[in-house]
């Protein structure tokens, strides 16, 4: 049986550590739902690696251990059996998106209103489209979008999904 | 400024630190800083390989009859791409090793410059780890980072790469192997304790147990090896070793069972099927050791000691995990055994031991052999290698990979670790000869034997010259049957007898190609000449080839047909009817 996790991981930020890590997904044919990535301590010089993945028990287990593996990992933790292991609810989530309507007339405003029900910011506009940037959960995205589909939805840019823990224990 | 030092020179002063002694390479234009500064100094030696994978297979062949971590070096592109079989076949195989190889200058990196490749993103998934080195004053630091990450842990090939213009730099910064701090790699090595009470008690509690053990015992080190002897006589439990664990444990004692797996003893796979208690101890549930995987062992319990975490739960799921250095766990085993009295109930243990021998008894290994004028069967060639060699203490062998590295396996008797080299994960048609001539480095009052098929050791045969040049006396057994015997043999089981390019026609006649190497060529066609021609190979002090000419439809017996399970083996001498009928369906796929 499958299930998501989202993992954190936790890399010194030096060339390749990317390639790594993405190569230990498809050199084996594991999934990756969503993969962030960004310098978190300059100081330490260390990267957060955020991933979404699916699998079963036995493949996640695998992932783990094999980022683990990776000599320029420091820390992996699964976030979603932290969560499990503490009782709380599922990990913080979000994701940005960036969200481009192009359309005139009623389909315009029917567009404006749904984007004020999500709380979604105009970034920018012109008398033919907005961009919108929209945070939140996943699901909440995905039905932002969907919504928008009949009404002039151009292009999309998502940040993928970043992650942190309940409570007040850190990575 | 008279401390400054270029890249090359403080490369060799790093490895110097590490205590390397020998490198084997094959210059080229990147190198060239490297060889001048080995030019000039009498520290380290080096031997000019005629091929870079050769290289790596003689750094690993030095690296496993030693247990000292094996270096190569190699120039940029080709010669980086050369010696990729030979890092993958370390990695599938744990054999620490630290591979230079040459780039190009950083400026022209990227550039499609003369001779470059990218070698960090090609060497990334046949590596533990791999380096780039961008400027001169890290050159100290990683070199000291490889072999610690090499060494230890689950051992591995590292790969750094060294631009010319880094090579060329000069620097005062030196870095101490002392001064190394990697906050993120920290293998386990010591296992948890609450395990090994778990594991230990299991055990005693057992019918029907066995001790499955693996080449993590052998990189362990040789007191791993004794740990395992004191454990396994203390519990009087049979014990099986994998084709990687050969020599762990010594093979004439009476509670060793064999090896097991596809080629494996029918003792061996009947204990593996049969037992209620499982204790692999640095083996990985391969797929050559477990046969079809659900009706594996289906009724034991299992404990798994491991020191890399991703080999637990990977193939079989495992009821008692432990992570940690094969070493430490027996260790702590012994421990607790002794402190907690534990015994096996000697009734159910007496039981089980009339049983293996019934199994014994079936004589899986048994052949028949004529005397005088008749072919020499393959079988027969390496019992008779065994048996003018078991009163040596001296005798390293490699094998290349096939038929001959499987009866090589089954008919010679390891009596202890760091004596049997074979190519086992990656299974590399060539990794004899070269890993021989880095045995024989290693190892120089030793006697060097690669047991060869014909096919294999045309793989890397240029290594006559190396070998010639060096003054090796490695002695070569071509068990020369002229098919790819293995590949034979699968398409008799499986392809209806089409036997699709696996003959060889047109070989060189070995004397004379030993010959002409100024290298030493003996031959044996009938069995009347065997004893002779092994007794001349063993007594000759210079490289020599023994074309051992053997019957030429052999199969290699017993066998798990792929896709099966243990209690579905081929014996030898079983019918036309079961050997056509051997392999159907889903085996039909594996490999």
């Amino acid at each position: 049986m499958s299930e998501t996790r989202t993992f954190a991981v936790l890399v010194d930020n030096e060339p390749g550590v990317l390639a790594r890590v993405i190569g230990l997904f498809s050199g084996r044919g594991y999934n990756i739902e969503s993969l962030t990535v960004t310098e978190v301590d300059d100081d330490a010089n260390l990267s957060r690696i955020t991933i979404v993945t699916d699998g079963t028990t036995q493949v996640l287990a695998q992932i783990r251990n094999l980022l683990e593996r990776l000599v320029p990992v420091h820390r992996v933790e699964d976030l979603t059996a932290v969560a499990e292991g503490r009782s709380m609810e599922p990990p913080v989530q979000r994701e940005l998106a960036l969200v481009k309507v192009v359309g005139a007339g009623d389909k315009r405003v029917e567009a404006l209103r749904i984007a004020d029900i999500f709380k979604a910011e105009v970034v920018d506009t012109g008398l033919g489209h907005f961009v919108f940037e929209i945070k939140g959960r996943k699901s909440q995205i995905d039905r932002f979008i969907t919504l928008m589909m009949p009404l002039g939805l151009a292009e999309i840019c998502r940040s993928g999904v970043i992650a942190v823990s309940r409570g007040d224990q850190a990575l | 400024m008279s401390d400054m030092k270029t890249g090359a020179e403080t490369l060799i002063a790093a490895l110097v630190e590490q205590g390397v002694e020998v490198i084997f390479g094959y210059p080229g234009g990147a190198v060239l800083p490297i060889y001048d500064a080995l030019f000039q100094q009498n520290s380290i030696r080096h031997i000019l390989v005629r091929h870079e994978q050769a290289a790596v297979h003689a750094a690993e062949g030095y690296a496993r009859s030693t247990g000292k971590v094996g270096c190569v070096l190699v120039t940029s592109g080709p010669g980086a791409t050369n010696a990729v079989t030979g890092l993958t076949d370390a990695l599938m195989d744990s054999i620490p090793v630290v591979c230079l190889t040459g780039q190009v200058p950083t400026h022209l990196i990227g550039q499609d410059a003369f001779q470059e490749a990218d070698t960090t993103g090609i060497t990334r998934a046949c590596t533990k780890h791999n380096y780039l080195v961008k400027q001169v004053e890290d050159v100290s630091g990683v070199v000291h980072e490889a072999f610690l990450v090499a060494a230890t842990g689950r051992p591995g090939p590292v790969v750094i790469d060294l631009p010319k213009d880094v090579l060329m730099n000069k620097t005062d910064v030196y870095r101490k192997k002392s001064d190394i701090r990697r906050t993120s790699y920290k293998p386990r090595i010591k296992g948890n304790l609450g395990q090994v009470e778990k594991a230990v008690e299991a055990l005693a509690q057992a019918k029907r147990p066995i001790i499955y053990a693996g080449g993590g015992v052998i990189n362990a080190g040789p007191e791993a090896s004794q740990l395992l002897v004191e454990f396994t006589r203390m519990t009087g439990v049979p014990i099986t070793n994998t084709l990687m664990g050969l020599g762990a444990y010594p093979a004439s004692d009476k509670q060793f069972v064999g090896m097991l797996g596809m080629h494996g003893t029918y003792e061996a796979n009947l204990a593996m099927y049969n037992c209620d208690v499982m204790l692999n101890i640095g083996a990985r549930f391969d797929d050559r050791i477990t046969g079809k995987l659900d009706e594996f062992s289906p009724n034991s319990t299992k404990i798994h000691v491991d020191i890399d975490p991703s080999s637990i739960n990977k193939n079989v799921v495992v009821d008692i995990p432990i992570v940690g250095d094969a070493g430490h766990v027996l260790e702590d085993m012994i421990r607790l055994w002794r402190s907690k009295a534990l015994t096996i109930d000697s009734g159910e243990l007496k039981g089980w031991w009339e049983q293996i021998n019934q199994w014994r008894g079936v004589d899986c290994l048994g052949f028949t052999q004529e005397k005088g004028e008749a072919e020499i069967r393959p079988q027969h060639a390496l019992k008779r290698l065994q048996e003018l060699t078991q009163h040596r203490d001296d005798v390293l062998i490699s094998t290349e990979v096939g038929q001959h590295q499987m009866w090589a396996a089954q008919y010679l008797a390891f009596e202890k670790p760091n004596r049997w080299m074979t190519s086992g994960g990656l299974g590399t048609m060539g990794y004899g000869f070269p890993a021989a001539i880095g045995m024989q480095i290693g190892n120089p009052d030793t006697c060097c034997i690669d047991v060869a098929g014909e096919a294999s050791i045309l793989m890397n045969i240029q290594e006559l010259s190396t070998a010639v040049q060096y003054r090796l006396p490695v002695k070569i057994m071509i068990i020369n049957n002229q098919w790819m015997g293995m590949v034979r043999q699968w398409q008799e089981l499986l392809h209806g007898g089409r036997y699709a390019e696996s003959y060889t026609d047109s070989l060189p006649d070995f004397v004379k190609l030993a010959e002409s190497f100024g290298a030493k060529g003996i031959r044996a066609t009938k069995e009347s000449e065997l004893d002779a021609a092994i007794q001349e190979m063993l007594d000759s002090d210079v490289m020599t080839i023994f074309d051992c000419c053997v019957t030429k439809d052999e199969n290699c017996f017993p066998m798990i047909p792929s896709g099966k399970p243990h209690y579905d083996m081929l014996l030898p001498g079983a019918s036309q009817e079961k050997v056509a009928a051997a392999i159907q369906g889903e085996g039909l796929a594996l490999v």
